[in-house]
């Protein structure tokens, strides 16, 4: 069954494959590029449906670690090593060049790229690929990946996806969506659609599979859909609020928000026997569970002080730690791969804004300007923090480098966006 | 210097604007391809779809219809008392101050109304629709219009209504009932609506 279903979807592709490239979300740099090493990425020589080099190009940008040279500007476009010319990329105050071919072979292409150091006049690395046609674009996001990992020594993100929530339509056409996207807002695919509200959606460490809260029966529950076969599991449907799942590290759990037993208290139900944990008690608020990396503990939202607060404790349950003291609002914690820092939502003065908490020592850095920005997710590679802002009214997605330096929007063209999940 | 930096970006951005909008041959419009492959459609009110690299996404299949939200948010409504008492599609709402689910004064008697005609006919069913506004996160405002919801239907239950009558579900700010982002549309979204079955 699932191979035919395969075969159904690869047909399919052929036949449909220009139908939905474009990007659903649109990025645009909204501030801080200043230090962006400079870097020419030359179209690629040969014939390719895809451009290749554009695609490399924003992702390379985005990341706001380069600074791109437009293509009008270049004095010479060489596709191989043998007709670089270094002095002319001096000349131009470029540090690194890219240059590449695409070539078409028996149904499928043959993609070769070359890398140098435009300081040293040397070759960094050169790459050859066979790829299908249909892999192209998620072909060049891993070049992108490739040449930034050589250069800055970090792990690129250009090869992941982001989960979203859109709403279009009036207060009696409502239509509510979890879209999942590649990072550059490019192959939008819908996971869920509904007239009731849709919201939280979470990754599974594997970035196979999405976990969200409905509301289509007109009360809340939380399902884990597999995002390949769109089948889906029912985890949680109490009476009572069914919210904010988060998947633990290894997979096999998933810590929830349920007010089934009074006020709304974190629990963690095992996937396959669907068996229950209640992690923290108390007649007060918590929710908005996340994962240490390590498993180790659960760090949460709670008003048990007074004003919400992040709060952690251990994932089998025990006494609660509050994590948080500068401010009367921090909630909606987002771990950072290396579990040294938390992303989170940050009340000031009646703003609500995304700041970096440093686990050790407490300190906050607030990394944006926003009057309602709210659900931070880390990048895996811990460089950006995606968001959800309001500019003008609209709902749109927004992200900012981990230093608070760069920062860019992320517009939806279909209505409003909110609620992202940056994939592991 | 800032503002010269920004400049350049603006710059980069728009060249690489025109640049994909030029030189690309395959970017046409984002069209939902329904193939019905990989697409479960396991309840009413909700679709869903496979999206694993190569699958396509669904479109929308004939979801279950909500409920029609009326006009006139937050309008006086002569049959519950005076003020602030509104309606929103027909039903009743109760109005919050800002991180508050107490019910205010004005709303004790509107409430208590309610509570005789659910104690006259004991087959009637409410649901208590908590709401808040739009600041602070998500799920943190599920919770609080969960706390909202659960101080109406606790007015319910102590003036001698039915526990099984009184059904309590918060959308948080999930659904506005308007749309602005100011004080005078935050004001009308934090609320409880009852919500009566089998009218």
């Amino acid at each position: 069954m699932r191979l035919y279903i395969r075969k159904i979807l690869v047909l399919s592709f052929f036949v449909f494959t220009s139908s939905f490239v474009r990007a659903e979300l649109s990025i645009e740099i909204t501030g801080g590029t200043e230090g962006a090493t400079p870097i020419a990425v030359v179209p690629f020589g040969g014939s390719s449906p895809l451009n290749l080099a554009n695609v490399i190009n924003d992702d390379l940008s985005h990341s706001g670690y380069f600074k791109t040279l437009p293509e009008q500007d270049m004095l010479s476009r060489p596709t191989t090593e043998a007709n670089v010319n270094y002095r002319t990329w001096q000349a131009l105050g470029q540090e690194y060049l890219v240059v590449g071919q695409v070539n078409q072979e028996l149904g499928k292409y043959t993609v070769q790229f070359e890398l140098f150091t435009v300081v040293k006049g040397q070759k960094m690395l050169a790459y050859r690929m066979n790829v299908a046609t249909n892999d192209l674009r998620r072909t060049a996001h891993h070049i992108a990946d490739i040449i930034f990992e050589k250069i800055t020594g970090r792990n690129g993100v250009f090869g992941t996806k982001i989960a979203y929530v859109t709403t279009a339509g009036g207060k009696d056409q409502k239509s509510y969506r979890i879209q999942v996207a590649d990072a550059d807002g490019y192959n939008s695919k819908t996971v869920a659609s509904s007239k009731e509200p849709l919201m939280s959606p979470a990754w599974s460490a594997d970035g196979k599979k999405i976990a969200y809260v409905s509301f289509e029966t007109k009360r809340s529950a939380i399902f884990i859909q597999t995002l390949a076969t769109g089948q889906r599991q029912k985890i949680s449907g109490f009476r009572g609020i069914n919210g904010a799942p988060a998947f633990s590290p290894d997979g096999s759990q998933l810590a929830v928000t349920l007010s089934k037993d009074g006020d709304p208290n974190i629990y963690v139900v095992d996937i396959n026997s669907q068996s229950l944990r209640r992690v923290t008690q108390g007649n007060v608020i918590d929710t908005e569970p996340v994962w240490s990396p390590d498993g180790a503990n659960i760090v949460f939202t709670s008003d048990r002080g007074g004003k919400p607060q992040l709060y952690r404790v251990s994932s089998q349950g025990g006494p609660v730690k509050r994590i948080t003291f500068k401010g009367t609002y921090n909630a909606r914690a987002s771990f950072s791969k290396d579990g040294r820092k938390i992303a989170m939502v940050h009340g000031n003065g009646g703003n609500y804004q995304i700041a970096v908490l440093d686990v050790s020592s407490g300190s906050i850095d607030v990394l944006t300007e926003g009057d309602s920005d709210e659900s931070p997710s880390f990048a895996s590679n811990g460089t950006m923090v995606l968001y959800a802002a309001k500019q003008g009214g609209r709902e749109v997605l927004a992200a900012v480098s981990a230093d608070g330096k760069v920062h860019q929007r992320l517009a939806f063209v279909g209505g409003e966006v909110r609620d992202p999940a940056w994939s592991p | 210097m800032k503002l010269n930096l920004n400049n350049v970006s603006t710059v980069l951005v728009l060249t690489s604007l025109l640049l994909s909008g030029c030189s690309s041959t395959d970017e046409k419009k984002d069209e939902f391809v329904d193939t019905n492959a990989g697409i479960e459609n396991l309840d009413n009110g909700v679709n869903t779809a496979g999206v694993g690299d190569n699958a396509l996404s669904g479109s929308e299949l004939n979801g279950e219809n909500s409920q029609g939200d009326g006009q006139g948010y937050g309008s006086a409504n002569g049959q519950y008392g005076s003020g602030r008492n509104g309606s929103n599609g027909g039903k009743p709402v109760i109005y919050f101050m800002y991180d508050s689910s107490q019910v205010q004064e004005e709303f004790v008697p509107v409430i208590a109304q309610h509570a005789e005609n659910l104690k006259a006919s004991a087959s009637q069913h409410v649901i208590v629709e908590g709401h808040g506004d739009e600041r602070g996160s998500r799920e943190y405002n599920i919770a609080l219009g969960e706390q909202r919801a659960k101080a109406v239907a606790r007015m319910l239950t102590m003036q001698g209504v039915s526990d099984s009558q009184v059904e309590v579900v918060s959308y948080g700010e999930e659904k506005p009932a308007a749309s602005g982002h100011d004080e005078s549309a935050w004001q009308l979204n934090r609320r409880a609506e009852l919500d009566f079955q089998g009218q």
